[in-house]
């Protein structure tokens, strides 16, 4: 009697599984995230490929550092410098934007500009005399670097919201603090993860260069390739940094349209 | 309800309000007209305060505006502007129910107050709460930012062009609702235009305004009558003034108590101007007039319209 009147809804959530499970299947998003681990896993064993492929390199596959290792620790660099540049530059965003931050605006675009305009290699060799090498010169250029999109994107966002929407939120009586918080922040959100979204993907390929000062990154075995002569090792290097950009703009574009508010 | 008293206002050294002095009874609907950069619009935001007044005062019940919270003046008074400014990711019940969210009505309150709002604005609430801004037309966009104008029950209404982006006939079909809520609500209404017709049809009292200064101030019958300059009479149209006062008077008031004549017939509401326009048709000199039941009533002459159109008949 009870199983009698469970079985249709387990029928239910069968056809549920399997359905998620094909869409799982189908989905770019996952097969590119697999293509990554399976990178991760096959490159160290896959020394017959690139002896095959670079005949003429005694040791053509990178084994310094498990390549998991280097995938974590350039995922966290990412994640941390581009967690200060996000909230630096959606902070200047906001104020540039304010009535009292107008004034402001010009030498905030200029700093900003300035941030990218100096090539992060720049930035580095600048910071390493100061904080020394490792992972803090480039957390500091990687930060720097990844401001200017996002400042743009939230100052883009800002101003596509139309002027008459503030103007008629406020005098219907709404405080300027609710208005920026129910009505800008989610009509400007689209585009600031466009930029937001730009300046992580950029920063994931501008890590890779942070192994010049120490960090260990997926530019390690780039930047030992380079020096070396050992093609194979920077094209295993290159492979990786590229999925892991890839994977992020494909997991932003996934992002992206949740937060679309428009149909 | 609001009272300008020697009101001035500056942007640097351009003066766009000088000596500002008027008066708006409750339950009135003025009409500030002008040309564009009159200063119309300056005087409409100065009453919600988001344009401050350099000199003078400005009472609204009796108290000057700057001693109101401005949050709390704004949500007395309900505001709508030309460009709608609808908020595109709200839904329109949203939209409509964002002043009584404000004023922390309960939820079921709002959502009857919508409902009866939607109703009044003859848009189907089941079919049309739930859309977004961008799936409406312009008209109907423009009947949502009313609405959300009227939900807090305001004391004011204070609209600032609020069909000047419409199509003629969309505009007519807003105006005349404008003119139905204005009736049946009793609400103070202040409208801004820069189309006479528009003021002559809506207003109970319409303002003109140039350079920041008021030229007359009068019922439409006023104005057309009795413009006080050239600029009045240029402004409300030379031309075809004659016209337009006929437009604003009904054959009411100058029928004769006569027996019916042998010619068309014409409804008892109608305006001098369609009257007119039916004699031409008919190439007449009088028509019967009856009431909606097609009673006569009484025998409407050409002489008595031409003859005395600015002063009728008792």
């Amino acid at each position: 009697m009870c199983l009698a009147r469970l079985r249709p809804h387990m029928r239910n959530l069968t056809a549920f599984t399997v359905r998620g499970a094909r869409a799982m299947l189908l989905d770019p998003l996952v097969w590119a995230a697999a293509l990554l681990l399976l990178l991760v896993w096959f490159l160290p064993v896959s020394g017959g490929v690139f002896h095959a492929l670079f005949p003429a390199l005694e040791r053509p596959v990178y084994l310094q550092e498990p390549f998991s290792e280097l995938l974590w620790q350039h995922i966290s660099l990412v994640a941390l410098s581009s967690l200060v540049a996000v909230a630096v530059g959606t902070l200047a965003g906001v104020g540039v934007t304010r009535t009292w931050g107008q004034s402001l605006a010009p030498m905030v675009d200029a700093l900003a500009a300035l941030g990218q305009t100096f090539p992060p290699v720049a930035v580095l060799a600048v910071a390493v005399p100061v904080v020394g090498f490792g992972e803090w010169p480039a957390l500091i250029a990687l930060a720097l670097y990844g401001v200017l999109p996002v400042l743009q994107g939230t100052v883009a966002g800002l101003r596509s919201v139309p002027a008459s929407v503030r103007q008629v939120a406020l005098g219907m009586g709404m405080s300027p603090g609710r208005a920026l918080w129910q009505l800008e922040v989610p009509l400007a959100l689209p585009v600031w993860l466009a930029g937001v979204r730009s300046s992580v993907v950029i920063n994931i390929g501008t890590a890779a260069i942070a192994s010049t000062v120490g960090a260990k990154t997926l530019g390690s075995p780039i930047i030992v390739g380079l020096s070396g002569f050992n093609t194979a090792y920077i094209l295993q290097g290159a492979l990786l940094v590229a999925a892991l950009a890839v994977i992020t703009d494909m997991a932003f574009e996934r992002l992206a349209r949740r937060v679309a508010w428009q149909a | 309800m609001i009272t300008f008293e020697n009101v001035r206002k500056s942007y640097g050294q351009q003066c766009v309000v000088r000596d500002l002095n008027l008066h708006i009874q409750r339950g009135e609907l003025v009409a500030l007209i002008g040309a564009s950069g009159s200063g119309k619009s300056t005087i409409l935001k100065m009453i919600n305060r988001l344009e401050p007044h350099d000199t003078g005062r400005i009472l609204f019940d009796s108290h000057e505006i700057n001693s109101f919270n401005p949050r709390e003046l704004r949500l007395r008074m309900g505001y709508a502007i030309q460009s709608v400014g609808l908020f595109p990711h709200w839904t329109v019940t949203r939209n409509i129910a964002t002043v009584p969210t404000l004023m922390g009505w309960s939820k079921t309150r709002i959502g009857e107050r919508v409902h009866a709002l939607l109703t009044m604005l003859d848009l189907e609430p089941e079919m049309y709460g739930p859309r977004y801004p961008h799936q409406l037309s312009g008209g109907q966009q423009q009947r949502v930012g009313v609405a959300r104008a009227l939900a807090g029950d305001p004391d004011v209404l204070l609209m600032d062009e609020p069909f000047g982006a419409l199509d003629p006939v969309t505009r007519a079909s807003l105006q005349q609702e404008l003119k139905r809520i204005h009736q049946m609500s009793g609400k103070t209404i202040v409208l801004v235009t820069h189309d006479i017709d528009e003021a002559l049809l809506l207003a109970t009292r319409v303002v003109l305004i140039d350079h920041g200064q008021v030229v007359q101030v009068g019922t439409p019958l006023d104005l057309l009558s009795q413009p006080a300059n050239d600029f009045v009479a240029d402004f409300v149209g030379r031309s075809d003034m004659g016209i337009k006062l006929l437009s604003l008077q009904q054959v009411r008031a100058f029928m004769r108590d006569e027996p019916p004549l042998p010619q068309a017939a014409i409804a008892i509401a109608t305006t001098l101007r369609e009257a007119v326009s039916t004699m031409v048709q008919n190439r007449t000199q009088s028509l019967n007039v009856q009431d909606p039941a097609g009673q006569h009533l009484g025998v409407l002459h050409a002489a008595d319209v031409f003859g005395a159109s600015a002063a009728p008949h008792a």
